[in-house]
């Protein structure tokens, strides 16, 4: 057998294995990833019926800079247009996500968890491994490429357009699997492995956000998420463009091998230093335990909005400049309240993304309870003088605390970019206020988690369903035209949108009055509960 | 006598299966208990439910003279304990772990922090996720040993230790007991068990067997014996309690009740007895034996009554039911 035959040998019973293990979360990606476009170009459809009512949409939309801004540059008038315009972004951003959570899990993941040794000890070459999680990713983006396809062209979207909406979206998830191949050899842990790729993602979002600037158009080239856009799926497709994110992807997948069989099991590029002797005279408690488990990602989650919000502040001044002039537009404009108006409305749909990213980090750090019991580290901590509430408490604290540091960190940057760049400082309390405003909605997922934590410790992984349900809601429930009643599960839906409109308290109240209740119901069922 | 673990009648369910099926467990004050059982026997569980971890469905536990469940967080300043598999938080070091571990109880003797990392040879500059198994379990045991605790709850301690490593624990639990403190010792490694433990508790598929000092728990079972006499016997078949009698010429190898060996002894001299060789059971034998009857499927309650050696052996026990042999005859 070949040295390379060798180095691959068992990666298909490899990949059996992982998509036997993840059956069930596969599927969930790709169908959500699927319902997301299929839905939009459906819901586009019903909106607009016919090739008129399409063309005039169309038209709205490009000479609309907040839609520019919020979505993607539209590339042609027609209703496959539309729909690669308005999806293209964030699944994108979904499928690299799916990428990164994929290839981390059977590679570094299981080689932390010890099942790599396992499994290596077989008839398993060394590069199976990587193989089959990057052939797992890879297929995963596939599937939903091909399922996307043959949803638009059975909603009678033209072929050509519909495959390669689904390729330059597929491609982002492609080229971030090979990125997360690199980074897993770097780090040692699977937390920071997941930490570099995630900062790779959000990097490449910012170059995107970055090139609507003026002057600044061909940042997109320099970023694979702008490279997927650029495929102008429905607006004379270009198919060149996926050469780049294919020799991306080559180019890092290649690296990633040669990496791999540089290093040993276990161990990463950077080569471990002795730490500490003795812990710091600090490190006594269930809090000050939490505090160093979740610091770094405290830190790490708090650069990345800072950075989103601060690409976001120096935009801004750009948004409230109308592109095209015709009396429709001018009239919208004005309804929309002229160019400060469009800026606010930007800027409101900009603290409702931090806002997201802000629950994303609540029910991590509030599901790291449920991860330190199921590893049994929790046990010796329980098994000393620390009371069920304290322990639970401890990471509660980060959670609450650590979302207000974030928003604030978001709120705060983008108020600060934007006085920067107009040399006014007006913004700032409104862009903090702003941000901050989408705590209470953001600690309803601190109580969900923990209500899940305590309550019904098996389904733990609900708490993300349920953010990706509530992401879902927000962004096809208007376009779905759903009654209000549906719209209002979400708890996005009951924040003022900030800045712009008035600031109401009451929901706020309320949103924070049923996280207390989840939160106290969790604690309360975790009291009563087995460990373990 | 008052006892730091007083459990009886313990029941726990997972959904379907049972883990425990009416355990007891009695650890004294002072004493070092060895707690034996298979794998999946309910050690782990019975320690996890000692902790307060776990919620017995029925039965009492009393630890320390508390409710292990209700007074859990006051109780576990005065325990240390030693899980069986050690994870560790991979990016803190193991001198982090020791101290982290040692003030969430309530302190530990740094004076005897720093003897036992020498003793156990542990560099604890390590990150955590660089130690072997082996170096984990001496990150739990330095930190549970270092404290001042009265009872010492270790779930096989010494599983990912070498040889040098167990002696060395075995030293340190030697200490503990001359210091007075109680050790509940769960194990599989039975010369270990036969070292430490005054007594030992035996249990299978969540029910105790066995229980008492290893005398008496030795005495229950059979010795073997081996002797070279001097004629050929002719009247040793049919006595009561001897056992795999095997008679060539003047070699005879039997195995007999320990109430018996004195008849049996008495039928040998008189023939005249040339070589003896006597065998106590060894905690070994006793073990398998349970071991063994668990998997040809007698189990311990269709055997016959559970058997609790306490102190002076008034009652005697019945042999077939604490001592249920393999249906083939084959004893171990």
């Amino acid at each position: 057998m070949s040295g390379l035959g060798r180095a691959l040998a068992g990666t298909g019973p490899l990949t059996g294995l992982a998509l036997r293990r993840d059956r069930i979360m596969l599927t969930a990606w790709v169908y959500v990833l699927t319902a997301w476009a299929v839905g939009t170009a459906y819901s586009l459809k019903k909106l607009y019926p016919t090739v008129a009512a399409q063309q005039r949409f169309a038209a709205t939309v490009a000479h609309n800079s907040l839609f520019i801004a919020l979505y993607d540059p539209l590339f042609g008038r027609s209703l496959g247009a539309l729909t690669a315009w308005r999806i293209s972004n964030p699944t994108a951003l979904l499928a690299a996500l799916m990428s990164v959570f994929i290839v981390v899990r059977h590679t570094r993941g299981d080689e932390e968890a010890g099942r790599l040794e396992l499994v290596g000890a077989a008839s398993v070459g060394r590069q199976a491994a990587l193989a089959s999680a990057l052939l797992v990713a890879f297929g995963a983006s596939l599937a939903f490429a091909a399922l996307t396809a043959a949803g638009l062209i059975f909603l009678g979207l033209p072929a050509p357009g519909a495959f390669s909406l689904g390729l330059a979206i597929a491609s982002a998830g492609w080229v971030f699997a090979a990125v997360t191949a690199v980074a897993v050899q770097i780090a040692e842990t699977a937390r920071v492995a997941r930490g570099i790729a995630i900062a790779v993602v959000t990097a490449a979002y910012l170059l995107r956000d970055g090139s609507a600037a003026k002057g600044a158009s061909w940042l997109i080239w320099l970023t694979p998420v702008g490279w997927a856009v650029q495929v102008r799926p429905f607006g004379g497709e270009r198919l060149w463009v996926l050469a780049l994110s294919a020799g991306c992807t080559a180019i890092a997948v290649a690296a990633s091998f040669a990496l791999s069989a540089r290093r040993d099991l276990g161990a990463g590029l950077v080569p471990v230093r002795p730490g500490r002797e003795r812990a710091s005279g600090w490190l006594g408690g269930p809090s000050a335990l939490a505090w160093r488990l979740q610091r770094s990602g405290l830190v790490g989650w708090t650069a990345g909005l800072a950075a989103i919000g601060a690409v976001i502040g120096i935009l801004t001044p750009a948004i409230g400049t109308l592109v095209g002039t015709s009396s429709a537009m001018g009239h919208a404009f004005t309804k929309l309240g002229g160019s400060s108006g469009i800026a606010d409305a930007f800027l409101a749909a900009m603290a409702g993304l931090y806002g997201l990213v802000a629950a994303a980090y609540a029910v991590a750090v509030t599901l790291r309870l449920r991860e330190e019991e199921t590893s049994e580290r929790a046990e010796p901590v329980l098994a000393a003088a620390v009371g069920r509430i304290r322990w639970a408490a401890s990471h509660l604290v980060v959670a609450v605390a650590g979302t207000g540091v974030l928003l604030a960190a978001a709120g705060l940057s983008s108020g600060v970019a934007d006085a920067v760049r107009t040399g006014n400082a007006g913004q700032v309390p409104r862009l903090l206020g702003a941000a901050t405003a989408q705590l209470p909605a953001v600690w309803l997922f601190v109580g969900i988690a923990m209500a899940l934590f305590g309550c019904l410790p098996r389904l733990d992984v609900a708490a993300w369903a349920a953010l990706m349900a509530f992401l879902l809601l927000g962004q096809l429930g208007p376009l779905l035209r759903l009654p209000q009643w549906a719209m209002d599960i979400s708890p996005f839906t009951h924040v003022p949108k900030l800045p712009g409109t008035a600031f109401t308290l009451t929901p706020l109240i309320w949103l924070t009055v049923a996280a207390v209740l989840l939160t106290t119901a969790g604690l309360a069922g975790f009291r009563q509960r087995d460990i373990g | 006598m008052t006892g730091v673990i007083e459990v009886s009648g313990l029941h726990k369910s997972f959904g379907h299966t049972s883990a425990l099926d009416g355990l007891d467990l009695r650890v004294r004050t002072g004493e070092v208990h060895g707690f034996l059982g298979p794998n999946g026997a309910g050690k782990t569980t019975t320690i996890r439910v000692l902790l307060g971890l776990l919620r017995a469905d029925a039965g009492t536990a009393r630890l320390l003279g508390g409710d292990p469940w209700h007074d859990a967080t006051t109780l576990h300043r005065r325990l240390a304990y030693v899980p069986g598999d050690v994870t560790l938080w991979p990016n803190l070091t193991g001198g982090e772990v020791i101290d982290l571990l040692g003030r969430l109880r309530g302190g530990l003797d740094d004076k005897r922090r720093a003897a036992l990392l020498d003793r156990f040879d542990l560099d604890p500059k390590k990150k955590a996720r660089t130690y072997s198994k082996g170096n984990r379990q001496k990150v739990a045991l330095v930190a549970a040993l270092a404290s001042d605790a009265e009872l010492l709850i270790l779930d096989e301690p010494t599983a990912g230790l070498d040889p040098l490593m167990e002696a060395a624990f075995r030293a340190c639990i030697e200490e503990e007991r001359s210091a007075g403190r109680s050790v509940l010792l769960s194990s599989h490694i039975l010369s270990e068990v036969e070292a430490l433990c005054e007594r030992v508790t035996i249990i299978r598929a969540g029910r105790t067997v066995e229980s008492g000092t290893l005398p008496e728990l030795r005495h229950l079972t059979r010795t073997s014996i081996t002797a070279e006499l001097s004629d050929v016997p002719y009247d040793l078949t049919g006595l009561p309690g001897v056992h795999d009698l095997h008679i060539q010429g003047t070699r005879v190898q039997c195995q007999v009740d320990s109430e018996n060996l004195g008849e049996f002894l008495s039928r040998l001299t008189r023939v005249g007895v040339r070589s003896l060789e006597s065998h106590p059971p060894s905690l070994e034998e006793l073990f398998l034996r349970h071991y063994a009857a668990g998997a040809t499927g007698v189990t311990a309650s269709s055997a016959g009554s559970v058997v609790t050696a306490h102190g002076a052996s008034g009652q005697e026990p019945s042999r077939e039911g604490s001592c249920p042999r393999t249906p083939d005859g084959r004893s171990f």
